[in-house]
């Protein structure tokens, strides 16, 4: 057991990283049998599309790829922060649509800013707005009890609700029922990113996202302030007692994990990309899709950025699926049910401890019949 | 008279299948299972109810009341069935309820989706023909003020809802199995003591969820459109809310879904009611009340909320 080997295998990462690996292998799996039920014909070469299609087209698919993560990753992180505490951010939908408003109303409306850094503080002030929506269910999960879930379900509507009011009375596009958008010159900026990734719509809101990802990993993993948090999350009792300020704990994770919604939505209505708020009263499918993002990298920000990485990476090869007949949602469908099998990691961590023990009795059996 | 019958329908056609859904929540965790996944029950129930609906209208082998009951029995018997894979995961596998739950709310309009295209040719929506709303009953419609509330231009779900809610009271409330129920979701280590089946009472709870989360995604398509999207506009959601805010127990939890029926009716049809119309407010401030006032309600009730202790905690019969 001394050697470095085994010692690998019996760390808790690894185990977790294992057993998302055979969650999505399994999600494949259903996959393929599902298209293979839908289209015999042509099943296994939209399977093969849909493995490959993030290279598809070189350079222009990969930034697609890592365009696509942006969003999702916010919103995965915004949800696996606040899992720490123990909260679940249900109303990251809101938090990210409030974030989007408030960066287009900027982006568009406060033309006194320079064009260079007008997309800058619109970034942060739709985190700011994204923070304040998270701050609701916070402050009354503290000091009222009200619980995370149903609160944040309310603060859904309320901001989706505000939002659409707020468009058609500031920055309503009256010909196309959905927001004005902010013109390339505003839009967040590419540094560069364009040329290596000529033709995609990737910008430096990537960038932005990773390096939040990190400050959070940051955060959470180096920090006394994080250490509460995490300790709040394990046992709110005992923290108290040990002197935490729990009400603190539970309103800040809520807090920064609306920030990291809002900066979400603003990054990903800022594109100059022609993306603009619609007109309905449907919640934004972003928010609820950080869900799948958060659950696959283990709540742990860094596993964040790999999940929505994946995620964005099938979605742009089921993209490319559909040109067989091949509905897209068989992707959402994968990833349904790799969050089911990732749901029972512990179980899978168990069947892997189960596998080595009867290995280790195996081997040392051996070993006692060839000293007898 | 006649808009407070108006006002009271459109209450109903809110309020009961948040009811119906909520309660099947319950039963879930009462029994100690968090069912996080009533949303995509809902679709699923809904889904498999308009397709056959659409298969025996189109093929012209059932029309009106038969076709409905047997409709709702196909969208129960769909919801139960994919409500196991929840109950499977949450407790044979003590997995993370949460996560489980999330996995079957996106799991249910996907597999709608892609099922309706694969089978219509790429077409997404299912319709159906509306043809199940009783415009008046002998005798019953003639009854003063109860004959125009109840019995004039209703749908037969809303009798089955009131039935459901009476037999879900009775039943968790004074039956043995009820009992089983509660105490599975309070301490299911004394359950198990006491000779219980934790994990099949468990099974149980979820399983009525997927029955009254089927047959609700059905109930609440019906009297408001005549095709179906695979969405119920996040009602499963709100259902959700509606049971927390219902603290768990029967009779509140058809409190909360009226309060929430009663605020949606008006934040949508105020302007016929003259008192409010005259205010000209923005509608946004009408569509904003149920959410804001269930927060403020919240707000105020949360103290001694009373949720079932052993919520959403695996049962792990080794570590009794």
């Amino acid at each position: 057991m001394k050697n470095k080997s085994a010692g690998f295998f019996e760390k808790d990462s690894t185990k977790s990283v294992i057993s998302s690996l055979i969650a999505i292998l399994i999600g494949l799996l259903v996959g393929l049998v599902i298209i293979l039920i839908a289209n015999p014909a042509d099943a296994l070469e939209g399977f093969l599309i849909m493995l490959t299609g993030g290279f598809q087209e070189g350079m222009l698919s990969l930034g697609d790829v890592l365009a696509y993560s942006v969003p999702v990753m916010m919103t995965g992180l915004s949800i696996a922060f606040a899992y720490k505490t123990g909260e679940f951010n249900i109303g990251v939908p809101g938090q990210y649509y409030v974030g989007a408003f408030v960066a287009l109303l900027i982006g568009v409306k406060a033309t006194f800013l320079p064009d260079a850094i007008a997309w800058l503080i619109a970034i942060i002030c739709g985190g700011l707005a994204g923070a304040l929506w998270a701050f609701v269910p916070g402050i009354l999960k503290a000091k009222r009890n009200v619980n995370v879930v149903i609160s944040g379900i309310m603060m859904n509507y309320v901001g989706l609700l505000l939002v659409i009011r707020g468009v058609k009375t500031f920055i309503y596009e009256s010909t196309g029922a959905q927001s004005l958008t902010v013109s390339t010159e505003r839009a967040i900026p590419k540094f560069g990113l364009d040329v290596i990734f000529e033709g995609s719509s990737i910008n430096f809101g990537f960038v932005i996202a990773v390096a939040l990802c990190i400050v959070a990993w940051i955060i959470m993993n180096k920090t006394t302030f994080g250490y509460e948090l995490k300790a709040t999350g394990f046992n709110k009792d005992a923290a108290k007692y040990a002197g935490m300020n729990e009400t603190k704990a539970v309103i800040m994770s809520l807090v920064i994990a609306g920030l990291f919604a809002g900066v979400g939505g603003a990054i990903a209505y800022l594109g100059g990309t022609g993306k603009a708020i619609q007109i309905s009263e449907v919640l934004p499918p972003e928010g609820f899709n950080g869900i799948p993002v958060a659950l696959l990298g283990f709540s742990n920000p860094i596993g964040c950025i790999f999940a929505s990485l994946f995620i964005a990476y099938i979605n742009v090869g089921g993209n490319y699926m559909q040109s067989l007949n091949i509905a897209i949602e068989v992707i959402d469908i994968i990833v349904a049910v790799i969050v089911y099998f990732a749901s029972f990691t512990l179980f899978i961590k168990l069947m892997l401890d189960k596998f080595r023990n009867s290995k280790k009795h195996k081997t040392l059996a051996a070993k006692e019949g060839g000293n007898k | 008279m006649n808009i407070v019958y108006f006002l009271f329908a459109q209450t109903l056609l809110f309020a009961i299948p948040l009811m119906i859904v909520a309660l099947g929540g319950m039963f879930s965790e009462r029994s100690g299972v968090v069912n996080l996944a009533l949303e995509g029950i809902m679709i699923i129930g809904g889904f498999s109810g308009i397709f056959y609906m659409n298969f025996m209208q189109t093929n012209d082998i059932m029309h009106g009341m038969p076709l409905l009951f047997t409709a709702l029995l196909v969208s129960a018997a769909v919801g139960c069935l994919f409500s196991m894979l929840h109950a499977f995961a949450a407790v044979n596998l003590r997995a993370d309820q949460t996560i489980s739950g999330t996995a079957l709310n996106m799991l249910g309009p996907a597999l709608g989706i892609f099922i309706a295209k694969t089978l219509q040719d790429g077409q997404q929506n299912i319709g159906f023909t509306n043809e199940f709303r009783i415009s008046s009953v002998p005798v019953l419609s003639d009854i003063p003020v109860l004959g125009d509330l109840f019995f004039k231009n209703f749908y037969i779900t809303t009798f089955i809802a009131i039935a459901i809610l009476i037999i879900s009271y009775f039943f968790l409330m004074k039956t043995k199995t009820g009992l089983r129920i509660r105490s599975c979701g309070e301490n299911p280590q004394a359950a198990d003591a006491a000779g219980i089946s934790v994990y099949k009472i468990r099974y149980l709870g979820v399983g009525l969820s997927g029955i009254l989360g089927g047959m609700g995604g059905l109930i609440y398509i019906l009297p408001i459109s005549t095709e179906f999207t695979c969405s119920v506009d996040g009602y499963g959601f709100l259902a959700l809310a509606v049971l927390i805010f219902g603290n768990w127990a029967p009779l509140r939890i058809a409190g909360a879904a009226f309060f929430f029926g009663i605020t949606k009716t008006l934040a949508y049809a105020y302007g016929s009611v003259p008192f409010l119309a005259h205010l000209a407010l923005p509608d946004t401030v009408y569509k904003l009340i149920p959410y804001v006032a269930t927060l403020i309600l919240l707000a105020f009730t949360s103290k001694n909320s009373a949720a079932p202790r052993a919520d959403g905690v695996p049962y792990d019969k080794s570590k009794r």
